[in-house]
């Protein structure tokens, strides 16, 4: 797998061309909804005449189809998007593209990022990196199995509730949920605002140290946005203490991936870590809370998608009324729909003190679990998900059991401290197996460091 | 017997801020003569994946009209979203404070016409975002977004207010007390102060209040106060029939001078309330609220606090305070030449005002304090006329400087030479047409010197000081 700085001092023109040649070589996978080419070469000419230069010069990336880019139209892989061209870049884009980074395509999502597996796609799943007849995971599922398929060597996702981090269990790379606010969210589609979070796919701690670097800091268009503080740790951690969260390492948990999640935590004490078991009494509620306050949020962030501005408007209406039915019943999937659905009943008069206000305050109280336990451990562990990559169709069928797949991510988001996904081993299958490594707010770079120093030790 | 009716009445204005830009956006805030959709950021306009940003001065006016309502200020403040469908709201719901508002209670005194106070309070006031506007034709609409995500204040009264005349009063202090903070250009052609007007009816002396209609998007002090008056008719009659009022929102019609039914309350939506994630809370320490609100100037209660003394018709002070220019112009001359001085501006500035309310549209005063403070003087010192005084007053108002060349220049200066008024009464007493008026008062009727008094006026061109012209008069015929 070749990592950032494989690219760095080559012919920019010759990485992208590469980067396209090997996606186009991987196309049976669906992890593209479409390729940026003409604007990567572009670039990438520009690149290699010198007149762009910078910390990522020349290296290809790709982005989630939810980030709003130039080059190609932005469809949240749904249809209401579908004629959809950005007038503007995100700006953690912009960020990129000043430090040289070329963005080669865009990648395929659970329709407006609801989703684990990336079967809501609009435009049909993408399969999994490493068996094609499992799912790539999502909702970042593309950028996921996009990187496992060393197309590039990083690439862009959004994290509501594990987004980011699921995917890169189930492809079996790096993935990075930063510290809610430390990147901007600014020309991204919004999912859920108290949870979305702009975060990479990499194949080593370092690179996504690097991608991060740049992509950190303050952005005066997102209010939500902290002061940048992300600076890579430049030595190993020592003698950490961890905790490794018991409830989320039940018999519900999937033997392989708590065996994989042991054996991670083995080598952590072997290189010099305590580690201990603890527990999070909201754990179990956490699903709770996130299906609730999240669809809350989703259904009023998907209020804009109304057929009149832009996107899709559907041919049949006659009225202004059908203009917003059919439009939305046309262009969003029927997962966006259960979610807008159920946010507007949490939110409907009468009903907003029993589910919204009390899945805030069982939020607040998770929030302050986790602050007690970041007094006494520097690091939390446990699983990403419960189990590895599952078959087509084998959850679409119930929405609950879909569901279920968040319960280990969802906390992190919900409490918006840093979180990641370290590729940590395999299944009996042979379906890439990751660990999730938590850390009190803004302590990102701590948890990179950990993951760095744990690199060819699990 | 016929029962007496009594209206309860609960106001809810918003007011524009003068902010040079949006609330949420970088977008031009003065959509005023432009084309349609010309000052519409991606932010107003709701493109994926914008957040708004919020417009610090906006906060800023929020606290000054905080002062102005003598209302706390919260230290802790949100924005929520209110939800519902329509082109004009481009995002799906309305950015507007629900559940924790800057400006909290507080109270509004409003002078009536009728010389009594009605004391309003303020149950609370919060920021908002308009929406924009849709033009209708025959089988479309057009959406026009420059009005969408202006900074608004809507502040909430308690049912205070019980008759047509105190709803217009307390509209009218409220647009006072907004003009002179600063918070509002407070041009209500353009719609930057609309009220909303909850009125119900009960007999006189019931414990509970009848039903209320609300009439919406009145932008005068006149429509105010018409469709209080005739919604208080309008639910007397269907309570005297026997029939039920229904709760329902109504609309204005100016030119039948009517309300009509818009929608009941069966229609009412579900506007879905939820804090909105992507705007941290506006959190205010005490010496931040204090050095804002100190910029806020005077404001009326304090104007009429200075002009207690000076005796003035309450019409007269209603029209001073009708714009602040004219309350600031006042109180500068009482300050710096005097009450005498004062109450002599306040007559000429009254009597050019037409009326204390919207309709007299504004008048552009140019007149320089100074020269106002000269005219009051010359007056005092009678050199010139009342009428020419005023005269004068008109010159300045229209820019003209230096009172005293303008009455040169127009040969208006009064002539308080004695000699040469005396020649001017000599020629009049031996004028056979005074002589009747002469023996008149040589008899005792004194009436006739006035005659006298104004054929010297018209052979001096109005220049004689008449009560001297008067007292030569009386000296010669004695």
């Amino acid at each position: 797998m070749a990592t950032i700085s494989d690219y760095i001092g080559k012919s920019a023109r010759a990485n992208v061309e590469q980067a396209l040649e090997r996606a186009r070589q991987h196309e049976s996978h669906h992890a593209f909804l479409a390729y940026t080419e003409n604007r990567a070469l572009e670039r990438a000419d520009r690149v290699d005449a010198g007149e762009i230069s910078g910390p990522l010069a020349g290296v290809p990336f790709v982005v989630k189809d939810n980030y709003l880019t130039f080059g190609a139209p932005t469809t949240a892989a749904s249809k209401i998007l579908e004629p959809f061209q950005a007038p503007l870049q995100a700006t953690v884009i912009e960020k990129l593209e000043a430090a040289g980074a070329i963005c080669v395509g865009k990648t395929n999502l659970d329709a407006f990022a609801h989703g684990g597996s990336t079967e809501n796609s609009a435009y049909g799943p993408t399969k999994n990196a490493v068996d094609e007849s499992k799912v790539a995971g999502g909702s970042s599922g593309g950028s996921a199995v996009a990187t496992a398929l060393d197309i590039v060597p990083f690439a862009l996702g959004s994290d509501t509730g594990g987004s980011i981090r699921q995917p890169a269990s189930f492809n079996g790379v790096i993935g990075v949920k930063p510290t809610y606010g430390m990147t901007s969210r600014y020309g991204v589609v919004a999912m859920a605002s108290s949870t979305d979070v702009m975060g990479c796919f990499t194949h080593t701690a370092e690179d996504a140290e690097l991608v991060l670097s740049v992509m950190a800091g303050k952005d005066a268009r997102d209010m939500t946005t902290l002061e940048d503080y992300f600076t890579p740790a430049t030595s190993a951690p020592q003698s950490l203490r961890i905790g490794l969260i018991s409830d989320f390492m039940t018999d519900d948990v999937d033997a392989d991936v708590r065996e994989v999640t042991s054996i991670y935590a083995d080598s952590l004490r072997a290189a010099g870590h305590t580690v201990e078991n603890v527990n999070i009494p909201s754990a179990k509620y956490t699903l709770a809370m996130y299906y609730i306050i999240v669809p809350a949020e989703i259904s009023s962030n998907l209020a804009r998608y109304d057929g009149i501005r832009y996107g899709k408007r559907s041919s049949e209406a006659k009225s202004l009324e059908e203009v917003y039915g059919k439009s939305r019943d046309e262009g969003f999937v029927t997962e966006n729909k259960r979610r807008i659905m159920i946010g507007s009943f949490v939110l409907s008069s009468g009903f907003f003190d029993a589910y919204y206000q009390k899945a805030q305050k069982a939020r607040t109280l998770l929030i302050n679990e986790f602050n007690a336990l970041f007094e006494k451990y520097d690091i939390l562990l446990c699983p990403v998900s419960p189990t590895p990559a599952f078959g087509f169709g084998e959850n679409t069928a119930d929405p609950i059991k879909m569901y279920l797949s968040d319960a280990m991510t969802v906390a992190a988001s919900l409490a918006g401290i840093p979180a990641m996904s370290v590729p940590a081993g395999t299944s009996k299958d042979g379906l890439p197996i990751g660990v999730q490594l938590m850390a009190q707010r803004k302590q990102d770079a701590l948890l990179l460091s950990l993951a760095k120093s744990m690199e060819g030790k699990s | 017997m016929s029962t007496e009716y009594e209206m309860t009445i609960g106001i809810e204005c918003h007011v524009q801020l003068a902010t040079k830009s949006k609330l949420f956006s970088a977008a031009d805030n003065d959509a005023r003569d432009k084309e349609p959709n010309a000052v519409v950021s991606p932010i107003d306009f709701g493109l994926p994946g914008m957040l708004p940003v919020l417009n610090r001065e906006a906060v800023d006016l929020a606290i000054r009209a905080g002062k102005a309502l003598s209302a706390e200020i919260a230290r802790v403040s949100r924005f929520d979203r209110k939800h519902y469908f329509y082109p004009d709201l481009p995002k799906g719901y309305q950015t507007t404070q629900m559940y924790q508002p800057i400006i909290l209670a507080g109270f509004v005194d409003a002078p009536c016409e009728d010389g009594s106070t009605v004391h309003v309070r303020i149950h609370h006031a919060h920021m908002e975002e308009d929406a924009g506007k849709l033009t209708h034709y025959a089988d479309y609409s057009l959406v026009d977004l420059n009005r969408a995500g202006t900074p608004l204040i809507e502040i909430v009264s308690e049912p205070d207010i019980h008759s047509a005349a105190e709803a217009k009063a307390y509209a009218m202090e409220l647009y006072r007390l907004m003009t002179y903070a600063g918070v509002t250009h407070g041009d209500l052609y353009h719609g930057n102060m609309r009220f909303d007007v909850n009125i119900s009816v009960a007999p006189k002396g019931a414990t509970e209040l009848g039903k209320r209609a609300e009439v919406k998007n009145l932008n005068s002090f006149r429509s105010v106060e018409k469709a209080a008056e005739f919604e208080f008719k309008r639910q007397v009659e269907l309570l005297e029939k026997g029939e039920r009022v229904v709760q329902e929102t109504r609309g204005w019609d100016d030119a039948k001078q009517k309300t009509f039914s818009q929608r009941s309350k069966e229609d009412a939506q579900d506007y879905r309330y939820m804090p909105d994630a992507d705007i941290p809370p506006i959190v205010l320490t005490d010496e931040e609220i204090q050095s804002i609100q100190a910029v806020v100037p005077m404001l009326p209660s304090d104007y009429r606090t200075a002009w207690q003394n000076l005796a003035l018709d309450s019409s007269v002070i209603n029209k001073l305070l009708s714009r602040q220019i004219y309350a600031v112009i006042m109180y500068d001359v009482q300050q710096e030449a005097g009450d005498a001085s004062a109450i002599r501006v306040a007559n000429w500035l009254a009597s050019t005002i037409k009326s204390d309310d919207d309709e007299a549209g504004d008048l552009n005063i140019k007149a320089e304090t100074e020269d106002l403070i000269v005219l009051a003087a010359m007056t005092e010192a009678n050199e010139l006329s009342s009428t020419n005084a005023k005269a004068v007053f008109n010159e300045l108002i229209r820019g003209g400087k230096n009172p005293r060349q303008i009455a040169e220049a127009n040969n208006m200066l009064q002539v308080s030479d004695e000699g040469e008024i005396a020649a001017i009464v000599d020629e009049v007493l031996s004028d056979p047409e005074s002589q009747k008026a002469v023996e008149d008062i040589r008899s005792g009727n004194d009436k006739a010197i006035g005659y006298l008094v104004g054929q010297i006026m018209k052979k001096s061109a109005g220049k004689a000081n008449p009560g001297l012209a008067q007292k030569l008069i009386r000296e010669k015929l004695t």
